[in-house]
């Protein structure tokens, strides 16, 4: 009995890490300079590792490295830090409602994992994510950021321009194709995604706030108006397409 | 310890702590299920919305003097994904057809 469960436990690990792939395929080229980066920045090999293995989050690494150019205090870097990663916080929420039922110690292990990448590969997989999936599906796209960057600060040189530039949509890419699959299915997703593509391509270019909030409030702001349209088209016309 | 200035080690943890506290605070405070179901609702709707806020605009900027490169690749992208290819193929089609366009254009 307890055999078959470790089978299964093995496999949804086994999955989970599969699912990882194109994630660990988009981090190489974004840890490979995010290393080099900070080399250019001043820290040291173990310095740049040790952040990529400790906060894990890609976008709020960069600016910290053109904090620190600046001569930036701490406290100001690990503020931005802050407001630049709380979108994490609606993506937990949600993934939540999603995960296996578990202890509290395996969610807190596998919820330092969680990015905008990972979030989007669970959140859009078909049925439960279970433990064994989240933890195989974090580990490979933690272990493509911190092997990549310490690569990236050692060689000290970025990969030819060209494929360095083309690999640049890999994880536009991979959002694409985790989308699209639901999008031809339900009309309700293609109003959602391009809702908040609208709101957050008028926040970000007219400059009404910074990306790391203007995703959040987007998304928001879409979900919400979505849930309103369908209530009242549910209590007014009887109709009620939710899957 | 290793060659560390002490200041960029601080750094580090606090960067660490107030990135983890956020990813790991929904799972301590909410058991899953039990919201109101409004919420519910508007969490199933979120990772739909948070995915065409992460494509939009930012895949079309990959190049800022050359909008043509964002499209190119999107398209592709677009073009892959609705026939149906996995995820890897949308990837790893997309850099292909991007290095084509530096490569003739």
């Amino acid at each position: 009995m307890s055999e078959v469960a470790i089978g299964k436990e093995s496999s949804e690990f086994k999955k989970g890490l599969q699912a990882g792939i194109s994630i660990g395929i988009g981090y190489f080229p974004i840890a490979l300079t995010f290393g080099l980066l900070a080399k250019t920045t001043g820290l040291s090999i173990y310095e740049s590792v040790l952040m990529s293995m400790i906060v894990f989050a890609g976008a709020s690494q960069y600016i910290s490295l053109s904090l620190i150019a600046y001569g930036t205090g701490i406290v100001e870097i690990v503020l931005t830090t802050f407001i630049v990663n709380i979108r994490h916080f609606l993506m937990s929420t949600t993934l939540n409602e999603k995960c296996e039922d578990d202890t509290l110690g395996n969610k807190m292990l596998y919820s330092f994992g969680i990015t905008d990448e990972t979030f989007s590969v669970a959140a859009t997989k078909d049925g439960t994510a279970t433990t064994g999936f989240m933890l195989g599906l974090n580990l490979l796209a933690y272990s493509s950021w911190v092997i990549f960057t310490g690569v990236g600060h050692l060689i000290g040189a970025s990969l030819p321009q060209t494929l360095q530039e083309s690999m640049g949509i890999a994880l536009y890419a991979m959002f694409v194709g985790l989308l699209v699959p639901s999008l031809k299915k339900s009309s309700k997703v293609l109003f959602l995604a391009v809702l908040a593509a609208i709101f957050n391509s008028i926040f970000t270019l007219g400059g009404v706030m910074a990306q790391g909030w203007s995703i959040v409030v987007s998304t928001i702001l879409s979900a919400v108006l979505m849930e309103l349209i369908e209530m009242v088209k549910a209590k007014h016309w009887g109709v009620n397409d939710e899957k | 310890m290793l060659t560390m200035k002490s200041e960029i080690l601080w750094m580090i943890i606090g960067m660490g702590l107030v990135t983890y506290i956020p990813r790991m605070l929904p799972f301590v405070l909410f058991k899953g299920k039990e919201l109101p179901p409004f919420i519910q609702g508007v969490l199933k709707n979120v990772p739909y919305a948070t995915l065409g806020a992460l494509i939009f605009p930012a895949i079309l900027l990959l190049q800022k003097d050359d909008i043509w490169y964002g499209i190119a690749g999107a398209a592709a992208a677009f073009a892959a994904a609705f026939l149906g290819a996995n995820v890897i193929i949308v990837v790893l089609g997309s850099i292909t057809v991007l290095a084509l366009y530096s490569y003739f254009l």
